[in-house]
């Protein structure tokens, strides 16, 4: 709403000097018919561009700044070159982190896009009916809900008298039963249910509804040659989905590296080191340790990560240009 | 088509199935928040004596209505002007297509992927430099500045769809390029625009990091964060928890329930776009 004084000033000016003039350089096809001056679009981008500036660009630049020096956060800081990165990659606690976050993928993505496949394809048949639909709103739950109630909810669900013990000692395997996210073991892995949890329905629909886009006469075609169901899963509705198990995937990983509230919630890290992730340690190391320099390595490595993971999969799984 | 009979059946097994292990999370937190304050009920039980004051308790013990109120005003703050940035950063770069378009958004895209942990650190310090820590606006500027990449990722993919004769006509009509923008285009993006404002509440509403790391008093964070606060303070009496738990869950769940459609829809094309 701050914009329109400056915009009708910009208006009123490009009038008198003739915008046609100024655009019949350019292809006709760029700008054409819109007889805009450029700078008239970049007032347009500058508001975004100045918060994104502020809040994101600067803080990413002080991020690697920082990661270069020793500091405490309230002394003098003393440079440290690439010592703080050396740190992150041979300190056994710190390297343990990003190794937990790629063990996270296995349950954060794989099991929600392998599970959400294998399901989707279920139902698809019945992806009409009422009971889908009422599926598809009670599916998106854990989507809706913030990530701390559902972290709190499976402690609730996973500690030693909780309800997935209870079912273990129904069926006769009470002797497997204990805290599972108290267990040096079972901690990861249980961390890991959780996030499936909140993955896989999302996963379900999205590919649900990727499949419905597919050609049903694909799939009457391939029954008259006598294709199975594995069959016809493998050859139709593996390959014709490949968009949207690339989202589901991006997604996902995304979601493991970068995992933060469910395990700060849920164990806090623990027990010992057994489910800290590069969030959760970066959080201790900046607002608890005083380490700030070695928080904003280890942000700069799961930054890069980050992108390094998601890149290839945006570009192995588009097959069109959108 | 003929449909097999056991197939169906088993797609509609496995879906109550998929539905129960969705609901489970919820049941047990309905079941315990139902059990004598300060006690550790097993499993899932109903209880002899269900203690419907417990959400009373937690209500007060969670203050509720504050924490409504923290969380809407900073959805009023960051939804907003999320979107008005965005959508004027999307129409220049979609639709005006000025020079350097290529660059900027290639910039904005960058910050996709970003985890806000990356960055929380040094926002830590510009934020208590500003002199906002501890105020809601800690919250609120930075949120709108994260969300600028997904923001204008968006508008921009719907306005490059927009076709150009229609701005055309609207320019040959005598309107600059601020009517065309705020009389012609803005209404044309509404479906657009309150699917990105679904993705944007929520993402605020449930925003964790921020709150728990900028702000020390439950009372000025979002929703989200008050929950962590609460766990915090109330984590040794499990019913009374759940029963928190279940109030801080009900307002996303009631908003969520009234605008499924919308909330799916734009869910699911957030992901596919994102």
């Amino acid at each position: 709403m701050t914009r329109p004084t400056p915009d009708s000033a910009v208006d009123s000016q490009a009038t008198r000097t003739g915008p046609a003039a100024v655009t019949s350089k350019r292809s006709p096809a760029h700008a054409a018919g819109l007889r805009t001056p450029s700078w008239v679009g970049w007032l347009f981008v500058a508001p975004a561009l100045g918060v994104y500036a502020v809040f994101v660009l600067r803080p990413i630049a002080l991020t690697v700044q920082y990661s270069l020096y020793r500091w405490d956060g309230i002394g003098p800081s003393t440079w440290a070159g690439l010592g703080n990165y050396v740190r992150v990659f041979t300190d056994p606690d710190l390297f343990a982190s990003i190794l937990n976050a790629i063990k996270l993928i296995v349950f954060f993505s794989v099991i929600p896009v392998v599970l959400g496949l294998a399901i989707a394809s279920t139902i698809r048949r019945i992806a009409a009916s009422r009971l889908a639909l009422v599926a598809r709103t009670v599916l998106f739950l854990p989507q809706v809900i913030p990530l701390v109630a559902a972290g709190i909810a499976w402690s609730w669900l996973m500690s030693s008298t909780g309800l997935v013990n209870q079912l273990l000692t129904y069926a006769g395997l009470g002797g497997v039963a204990r805290a599972w996210l108290g267990d040096f073991s079972t901690a990861l892995p249980a961390v890991g249910v959780i996030g499936a949890w909140v993955l896989l329905g999302l996963c379900t629909i999205l590919l649900l509804s990727g499949m419905s886009k597919i050609d049903a006469a694909l799939y009457e075609a391939a029954r008259m040659d006598g294709a199975g169901p594995l069959r016809e899963f493998v050859s139709i509705t593996v390959p014709s989905l490949r968009q949207e198990i690339g989202v589901c995937v991006t997604v996902t990983v995304i979601a493991a590296l970068a995992s933060f509230d469910i395990v700060y919630v849920s164990t806090q890290g623990g027990p010992g080191n057994a489910t800290m992730v590069p969030g959760l340690e970066i959080y201790y190391l900046a607002f608890s340790e005083r380490q700030v320099g070695m928080a904003s390595a280890l942000a700069v490595v799961l930054m890069l990560l980050v992108i390094l993971v998601a890149l290839p999969i945006q570009w192995l799984t588009k097959d069109r240009s959108s | 088509m003929i449909v097999g009979r056991r197939e169906t059946w088993i797609g509609k097994l496995l879906l109550v199935l998929l539905m129960a292990v969705t609901l489970m999370p919820f049941l047990s937190l309905f079941v315990t928040a139902l059990h004598p304050s300060g006690s550790y009920p097993s499993g899932l039980e109903w209880p002899r004596d269900p203690q419907w004051g417990n959400f009373v308790r937690a209500f007060e013990a969670a203050r509720m209505i504050e924490l409504v109120k923290s969380s809407t005003l900073i959805v009023l703050g960051v939804v907003p002007v999320a979107l008005l940035l965005g959508t004027l950063a999307g129409f220049a770069i979609g639709h005006l297509r000025m020079a350097g378009r290529n660059a900027v958004f290639l910039l904005f895209v960058l910050g996709l992927t970003l985890p806000f942990e990356g960055i929380i650190t040094p926002l830590y310090y510009q934020v208590r430099d500003m002199g906002l820590l501890n105020t809601r606006w800690a919250i609120i500027l930075p949120l709108i500045g994260l969300y600028m990449p997904f923001a204008v990722f968006w508008m921009r993919a719907h306005f490059v769809n927009m076709p150009d004769a229609l701005s055309e006509s609207a320019r040959m009509d005598g309107a600059n390029v601020w009517q065309l923008f705020w009389r012609i285009h803005v209404p044309l993006a509404m479906p657009a625009l309150s699917s990105l404002a679904i993705l944007l509440f929520l993402w605020t509403w449930n925003q964790f990091l921020l709150a728990i790391v900028l702000v020390d008093d439950p009372l000025k964070r979002t929703m989200s964060g008050a929950l962590g606060a609460f766990q915090g303070q109330w984590g040794t009496d499990m019913p009374l928890l759940c029963a928190g738990s279940l109030l801080i869950l009900t307002p996303t769940l009631v908003i969520f329930l009234i605008f499924q459609r919308r909330f799916v829809t734009a869910l699911l094309q957030g992901s596919l776009k994102g």
